[in-house]
């Protein structure tokens, strides 16, 4: 009798339905209409019992009686419900006329509940559905070695740079910027003076980028590039921390006009000569105030 | 039990290593029973033929400059690019075929500057914070760049609306895990769609060293290593992002380096310390993007003719053969 089979599994021994949570129990049987495990909802230890399920995207009810209770195979009964929602209702009626109010209540609910999901899952299926697809981890790690692999092999930082000096080459940048060409140093070497004279009458031309020892007029303009080459500075040349912008102009100065003089010498010579003569200078007050 | 002329030592003590052992020709280190012992002797044999190959090493040498310049020149080691498998749709630079095709495929009108690009950049649904941010620092590194999020919206139906406000390119970068992994890239009146897998993204703050912000000024563009006619259709794609003139003032170059089939892209300042030096700096994210398919139209997944997709077991049999 179901008050026995529920002393049994409700309380003492084990149901292998039921899930026990720190607040509730939950019965997890298929039939089972509420979802929780109570003396009521049970549907092993109720005798006549009903429940509403859907297969397929429609909706069946399912009744349970005692005269069928010896028979496993035919016990639940199943009953087609209309897709109409208000006909369906009368139909949980009409079946379960004379039936407890607490099953037939659960029931409609349960339907209602269900038709709602129903319609939520047709409307999302026409929306985008996202399309997950796996990721295999044997390539993942392939493709991940042969990245790294490639980015070592590809020495970024030296490709860029020659083409960069490429670009210089072929003359793409125009007249910004205006080194003298390896050829032109050459034949300047030996004379140092007039090339010296030659190189200032050159630059008095220039535009920005070619600081000119002194001419003081063009300071001013070349701010924006002068932050870029602090940084550029603190970068390189650790050696050389002089604060102020324009030692820094002077010594870029010194060392573009050393290029053009003196390439095969080292740094440390091109440096020191130089540097004394921005000390030397008595420039810099006035072009400090002008540059800001 | 088959030393050779070595003298049987103790274990582990070994005679010096000075003493030249002869290992006869059927004795092999690995049928030695004893782990201790037989790693002993494996360490013995590595020494002999570490030693063997430095006199191999010594004696060409020698025979090397003996000779002088009547000596062979060095043999160039053999690296994967090397060894790359002949492509046989490498473009050369002067042929005719592909100069006529690449004067009437989409990008025409860009090269032509009838067009000047305008780029729209947005994500899948629900961008995270990485991608989010990641989207903005694109948008600063592309000029003319507009980010706009879409909650739901279906790709299909904003590509007619972009055409319709001008736009010449579409990226959308998707995102999985929070993390971007993926790049759409569209060019926009009808243009080929190409779709990325992206890696490796990095944004501006986990650059070490980095310099200030990217400013406004037009960036230029090096494409490196684009070498067959698909690569040079997406070199294309790449070099229509941007404006035609770069303004050089800004010093500004972005790259898209592609090694082994992985685009490497970056974005640097330059400067140009001398003609002989230039110091670059790096500014702005990077990230490297790998090919997976490009298709003829715009973004259409079902219906749309694929010029190119990448098909891993028939094209990624071989280590030496790379399409792009």
């Amino acid at each position: 009798s179901p008050q026995v089979v529920w002393s049994m599994l409700g309380n003492r021994q084990f149901c292998s339905y039921k899930m026990t949570t720190k607040t509730q129990n939950f019965c997890r049987n298929e039939y089972n209409l509420t979802g929780l495990c109570n003396r009521s909802s049970c549907p092993l230890a109720n005798s006549q019992y009903a429940t509403v399920r859907e297969e397929k995207g429609r909706c069946y009810l399912y009744m349970k009686t005692i005269e069928r209770a010896a028979f496993p195979r035919r016990l639940w009964e199943r009953v087609l419900l209309s897709k109409n929602y208000e006909k369906a209702l009368e139909e949980i009626d009409e079946n379960l006329i004379y039936w407890p109010r607490f099953i037939r209540h659960k029931c409609k609910q349960r339907f209602t509940k269900i038709t709602q999901y129903l319609i939520r899952i047709r409307k999302l299926t026409l929306k985008r559905q996202r399309k997950l697809v796996p990721l295999r981890r044997k390539i993942e790690r392939r493709e991940n070695r042969r990245e790294e692999k490639a980015l070592i092999a590809a020495q970024l930082d030296n490709a860029i740079e020659k083409e960069l000096l490429e670009r210089l080459k072929q003359d793409t940048y125009g007249d910004i910027y205006n080194f003298p060409i390896h050829a032109f140093d050459k034949a300047l070497q030996q004379q140092d003076a007039e090339s010296e004279s030659e190189s200032d009458a050159e630059r008095e031309e220039d535009d920005d980028d070619d600081e000119d020892v002194d001419k003081r007029e063009f300071v001013e303009a070349e701010d924006s590039e002068l932050s870029d080459f602090e940084d550029m500075d603190k970068l390189e040349t650790s050696s050389e921390e002089e604060q102020e912008e324009e030692e820094e102009v002077e010594k870029k100065a010194s060392h573009s006009k050393s290029k053009g003089k003196t390439p095969l010498k080292g740094p440390a010579r091109r440096k020191r000569p130089y540097i004394e003569i921005e000390y030397e200078e008595e420039t810099e007050p006035s072009t400090k105030t002008k540059a800001a | 039990a088959g030393e050779g002329s070595a003298p049987v030592p103790g274990d582990g003590a070994g005679p010096p290593a000075s003493e030249r052992v002869l290992f006869p020709p059927t004795f092999s280190v690995s049928e030695i029973k004893n782990k201790q012992r037989r790693h002993f002797m494996f360490l013995r044999w590595k020494q002999q033929q570490r030693k063997e190959k430095l006199a191999l090493k010594k004696k060409r040498r020698k025979e090397r400059e003996a000779l002088g310049d009547k000596a062979p020149p060095k043999a160039i080691p053999k690296t994967i690019e090397n060894q790359r498998v002949y492509d046989e749709t490498t473009v050369d630079s002067n042929d005719e075929e592909v100069a006529f095709d690449e004067a009437t495929d989409e990008f025409a009108p860009y090269f032509n500057r009838q067009t000047v690009p305008k780029i729209l950049i947005t994500t899948s649904d629900r961008p995270r914070g990485r991608t989010v941010r990641f989207c903005e620092q694109l948008a600063t590194v592309i000029p003319n760049s507009h980010v706009y999020y879409r909650r739901g919206l279906a790709l299909k139906r904003i590509i007619p609306q972009c055409i319709a406000r001008d736009f010449t390119d579409l990226i959308v970068i998707n995102e999985d895990r929070k993390v971007p992994n993926g790049l759409v890239l569209s060019h926009l009146p009808d243009g080929p769609t190409a779709h990325f897998r992206m890696s490796s993204v990095r944004l501006r703050k986990e650059i070490k060293r980095k310099g200030k912000e990217p400013t406004e000024h037009v960036p230029e563009v090096i494409l490196n290593n684009f070498t067959t006619r698909l690569g040079h259709s997406i070199g294309r794609m790449f070099a229509a992002l941007f404006p035609h003139d770069p303004q050089f003032i800004g010093r500004q170059v972005a790259t898209f380096h592609n090694q082994r089939d992985y685009i490497f892209f970056r974005f640097h300042r330059y400067i140009f310390k001398s003609e002989k030096k230039v110091g670059i700096q790096e500014l702005g994210p990077r990230f490297t993007l790998k090919l997976r398919s490009l298709q003829k139209g715009t973004f259409d997944s079902k219906f749309g003719e694929y010029e190119w997709i990448h098909k891993r077991r028939e094209m990624d049999t071989s280590r030496r053969k790379f399409h792009l």
